[in-house]
């Protein structure tokens, strides 16, 4: 392991601070896998599709000071029309001055965790590290080393939280060389509901690298919506994991939006732990140029009469390429599962390409168990519908291609956050310059 | 404006029409009739230049241009429309901005000026009329969620905005209750000019209540097996298809 990391891991413990409490143990158990294993590599079978050496051949150190952002560098990243608690970090240190968390409702606890460290170490002890194992891969081991800052929410038993939570993590100044590690913790108590968006956005251009780990818990009936918009410099490096684990007859959706980072990788890690679920996982992402976007989903049935529906697209360009891996596991007690998982990838040139992975592993006899993937051109009744209208061409094909994205961009509930990200898709297609 | 000859077409394997001429001529409507599986709705997207359909032998000319020599987007910006069967679901893109972009590669095609997001709303409101619409629609993204009723008037708008010189209606009436049956065929008829015709393809006489026609075709087997004027499609209503069917050699 390199001397740089040990040195960000010192950093976190000052001369003379033990290593000492949960917190401390967590860590130095983090740094003690990360040691052991480094980061994986293409030789492992979960990483085979991607070549990380760009990135676990340089050198990246967690920041120093935070640099000045204006609030109105962050206005492409915010979503006004929707009205959200909004929580900013920047360079991995949340900034107050760029937050506006509103008047925050009984029984909801939200903040920075560095902040919050002191007051609620029973909570997050109890939780933090527990649903993402830093066994998981090198880049858990080493987010967890490095648990420094990041997102904390706790709504307690049944209380709604009226507006979304917003937490964006912007990278800023000049961030070549530049790690973040964010840590982010989710915790619905039973019967209650929360909203949670989860962006990454690069202000500046840059070889950065960020490393974030969400931990989200479903109690027994609670509702989870969650978003995890990618928006990172195109020459950054992105690896975002989130554990979701659902209690009993809990609810939730996940949406992952992916645009940007020259690699990206988003590791989806679902847990039915309780009969009756119902999730939901959707996926869109875009590359072009030479962007390498893997998006690796896992989801474990381990109970009876639970029901998901997953859907992810990509729209490669250039010389993009995308990974697509959906495993589904069902277990022999998880009778009447209910399980469909469709993945769709357009590719607008020849030399995009997409590797894609459907795994079932079904040991259960009384399920539902569905999947699709098509990879290709665009619809071909849909292109006969726009010609027979006049239609054709560059137009015609942007169109179709804006309407493939728009589908799953459809099923966010917040409008001014649809509309802004399919204003992303549509920017994009109309660079395309043709 | 429109004269088939012997037209002949397949897809895949499997032939479908065997021999059509049918002869259009400004400002009139003709209904072309016949059972299921006789050829009707290929003849209309054979026309349109679908192209999962060959077109095997024979010409169709279309204001004395070769329409098979045109692609599906030029026989569009020459004037002809196809309202469709089942209408494709476009998510994520408002009916404005498709009616638009469609309006504007037609009007670019006739040499027109393009028009701007304003003018054409000021144009799509006088259509919106003709289908008994509020401008909501516009807003709403093309077909998809609609019920099927919207779907076939929405199609019917689009022809309003497009103004086609013939319009093909394929099974517009297919899945109408009689209100949307009613308005959709009002708005067709209000759109009727002498310099422009009409082919209606229908399964039923129903619709031919609203639309009148001037001639009626019955197509079995790929092939027009009787012409005759209105009465033709009361006859039809009376007997049904057999009687005129029986004698083609399948």
């Amino acid at each position: 392991m390199s001397r740089a990391i040990l040195q960000d891991y010192q950093a976190l413990h000052p001369q003379g601070a033990p290593q000492a409490g949960w917190l401390g143990r967590l860590r130095q158990r983090g740094l003690d896998r990360f040691q052991e294993t480094g980061y994986p590599t293409s030789r492992d079978e979960d990483w085979r599709f991607v070549d990380l050496a760009p990135l676990t051949g340089a050198e990246f150190r967690v920041g120093g000071d935070s640099p000045a952002v204006r609030p109105e560098a962050l206005a492409p990243y915010r979503y006004p029309g929707t009205e959200c608690m909004l929580l900013v970090f920047v360079n991995g240190q949340f900034v107050p001055g760029l937050s506006d968390l509103g008047s925050v409702p009984a029984g909801v606890t939200v903040g920075s965790l560095a902040s919050i460290t002191a007051r609620q170490t029973e909570l997050l002890g109890h939780h933090l590290g527990r649903y993402a194992p830093i066994e998981s891969s090198g880049f858990t081991a080493l987010n967890t080393a490095l648990i420094a800052d990041g997102l904390l929410l706790h709504v307690a038993r049944d209380v709604q939280v009226p507006r979304p939570i917003h937490a964006l993590f912007v990278t800023a100044g000049d961030p070549a060389g530049l790690a973040t590690h964010p840590r982010n913790l989710v915790v619905l108590e039973p019967g209650a509901r929360a909203s949670v968006i989860e962006s990454y956005a690069g202000l500046s251009e840059g070889a950065y690298f960020t490393n974030a780990v969400t931990e989200a818990i479903v109690g027994d009936g609670a509702v989870l919506e969650y978003l995890k918009i990618q928006r990172e410099s195109e020459r950054a490096f992105h690896v975002g994991t989130t554990h979701m684990r659902h209690g009993r007859d809990s609810r939730g959706t996940s949406h992952s939006v992916s645009f940007g980072a020259a690699l990206c990788r988003n590791n989806l890690d679902v847990v039915l732990d309780g009969p009756g679920v119902e999730a939901q996982m959707l996926g869109l992402y875009m590359g072009r140029d030479r962007q390498e976007v893997d998006n690796h989903t896992s989801l474990l049935h381990a109970h009876p009469n639970c029901s998901t529906r997953e859907v992810y697209k990509g729209i490669l360009d250039g010389r993009a390429h995308g990974v697509f891996n959906g495993k589904i596991y069902v277990t022999p007690i998880a009778q009447k599962t209910d399980a469909k998982q469709t993945n769709r990838a357009l590719l607008l040139s020849d030399h995009a390409r997409i590797d894609t992975k459907p795994q079932l592993e079904i040991f259960a006899d009384d399920v539902k168990c569905t999947h699709g993937a098509t990879v290709g051109a665009l619809d071909q009744q849909a292109s006969f519908y726009l010609k027979s209208r006049g239609v054709a061409g560059p137009l015609a094909r942007k169109i179709l291609t804006y309407a493939f994205a728009a589908e799953v961009l459809d099923e966010i509930p917040f409008p001014a956050v649809r509309e802004s990200l399919e204003a992303v898709v549509m920017a994009r297609l109309n660079a395309r310059g043709e | 404006m429109l004269e088939i000859i012997n037209l002949h077409a397949r897809v895949g394997d499997k032939q479908i029409l065997n021999g059509i001429s049918l002869q259009v001529r400004v400002g009139e409507v003709h209904a072309i009739m016949g059972p299921n599986g006789s050829g009707k709705s290929t003849l209309a997207q054979v026309l349109a230049g679908h192209p999962a359909y060959e077109v095997t032998a024979g010409q169709a000319t279309f204001q004395g241009r070769d329409l098979l020599d045109l692609e599906p987007e030029e026989r569009a910006r020459a004037g002809l429309f196809l309202a469709f069967q089942y209408p494709v679901e476009i998510p994520g893109v408002s009916n404005a901005y498709f009616l638009r972009a469609a309006l504007n590669e037609i009007r670019k095609a006739r040499g027109q000026e393009e028009l701007d997001p304003i003018d054409f709303m000021d144009l799509a409101e006088e259509k919106l009329k003709l289908v008994e619409w509020g401008p909501d629609i516009l807003s709403r993204a093309v077909n998809a969620g609609f019920s099927g009723g919207e779907k076939k008037r929405n199609e019917i708008l689009q022809m309003a905005v497009l103004e086609p010189t013939l319009a093909i209606l394929d099974e517009t009436d297919s899945g109408l209750d009689i209100d949307a049956l009613r308005i959709v065929a009002e708005g067709v008829n209000r759109l009727r000019r002498p310099d422009n015709a009409t082919v209606v393809v229908t399964h039923y006489q129903r619709l031919l209540n609203y639309i009148v026609p001037d001639f009626v075709h019955v197509i079995a087997a790929g092939r027009i097996v009787r012409s005759g004027g209105r009465e033709l499609a009361l006859e039809l209503e009376a007997k049904g298809y057999e009687w005129l069917t029986e004698a083609v050699p399948a």
